[in-house]
């Protein structure tokens, strides 16, 4: 009885730690560029011919557009982006201190726009929002990843993590089993990239247009046949900050191109 | 609406110069449907030419399925400093127009 009790234990130990040995080690974490074909690296490459910059400069637009009741924009405050913003992108979501939870980066625009512009919040996905976040992420571009840093975080670091982890759907998949224990295999002719973080909000082939995180995760929990989270909700911010914090050191290519 | 250019700076006369044009533009087909099963309407962008110091070098016509936000790159021999003047037209009225300037020595 003992000796089946400690097999039993030895197997549980065995799956307990062959998963955490799943998870891809620091040093061999690669952006979904290196699993990209020469096109569409040249594509992201060239400032003139990456479609995602065309936001940018809409973006750039409306840092400078004053808006909302208080009439102010966002360079009133926050100055040229091009030194206020370094960096700020590769450390978000990042804790809101008054809402006590971890916020994204378009969370934190629209939380500008209702504090301090006193304007109406922009819809997810909207041209606006993704370029307001696409001109602020595209001044941390080279910039090392350190989101997840904060000790505070670490329940929801927790929970992303979990997440990650859990089978969902009618596949009963989750997202390790594809993006920590089979990248750089393929799927329908597809490589499985590690699914890190780079370069949100990205411009994707396939939707021709650009699209933040969050539309990235809906499109697999979709793929998978699982309920997709709705936009801006817990879960979806505590994957997002566990796989930026699973991406860490790795450089911001905001905005990057992807088929 | 935004558009992005890339012309060489300088060139030397005689010289065969690359030129690349990348502009914001949902292409619209119009063969979609939303779901309740409307008919998105047809909006895109339909003719683009470039003038080089006024005479037109380069033209070219647009179909539905052309991508969203259209890059076109073509050639031309640099013969004089000036300007190159870019013209999207489409659906709606829809009209839109950039420029960038050369050295040619």
């Amino acid at each position: 009885m003992i000796f089946w009790r400690a097999i039993a234990a030895a197997a549980l130990l065995a799956t307990n730690s062959a998963l955490l040995a799943g998870e891809i080690p620091p040093d061999e974490r690669r952006s979904g560029y290196s699993f990209m074909g020469p096109d569409s690296r040249a594509m992201q490459d060239d400032d003139t011919s990456n479609p995602g910059m065309l936001f940018v400069l809409d973006g750039e637009a409306l840092w400078t557009k004053k808006t909302g009741s208080a009439e102010k924009a966002c360079a009133d405050c926050h100055g040229d982006a091009r030194s206020s913003m370094k960096g700020v992108a590769a450390r978000y979501p990042a804790l809101d201190k008054t809402l006590a939870r971890p916020v994204t980066l378009d969370q934190r625009i629209n939380l500008c726009r209702g504090n301090h512009q006193k304007a109406t919040p922009l819809s997810y996905e909207s041209r606006d929002l993704l370029a307001l976040s696409a001109f602020v992420a595209h001044q941390s571009r080279g910039v090392p990843i350190t989101a997840g840093g904060d000790p505070e975080l670490k329940p929801f670091l927790e929970q992303g993590r979990d997440l990650f982890m859990q089978r969902e759907g009618q596949l009963n998949l989750a997202c390790a089993n594809c993006h920590d224990h089979n990248f750089d295999k393929r799927l329908a002719g597809a490589p499985i990239t590690q699914a890190q973080p780079t370069g949100y909000p990205l411009y994707r082939l396939e939707w021709q247009t650009l699209g933040s995180i969050e539309r990235r995760l809906r499109s697999c929990m979709t793929g998978v046949r699982a309920q997709a989270y709705d936009y801006g909700s817990p879960e979806l911010v505590a994957l997002e900050l566990y796989l930026m914090s699973r991406a860490r050191g790795l450089p911001m290519e905001t905005p990057a191109v992807r088929p | 609406m935004t558009a992005l250019i890339n012309v060489p700076a300088k060139a030397r006369r005689g010289d065969i110069i690359e030129i690349r044009t990348l502009t914001s533009h949902i292409m619209e087909t119009g063969f979609r449907h939303t779901a309740d099963g409307a008919l998105v309407p047809r909006d895109i962008v339909t003719s683009f030419t470039c003038r080089y110091n006024g005479t037109e070098i380069f033209s070219a016509d647009l179909f539905p399925a052309i991508a969203a936000n259209p890059y076109l790159s073509f050639f031309t021999v640099a013969k004089e400093s000036g300007k190159f003047e870019f013209e999207w037209t489409g659906d709606n009225g829809y009209s839109s127009s950039a420029s960038a300037s050369i050295t040619v020595e």
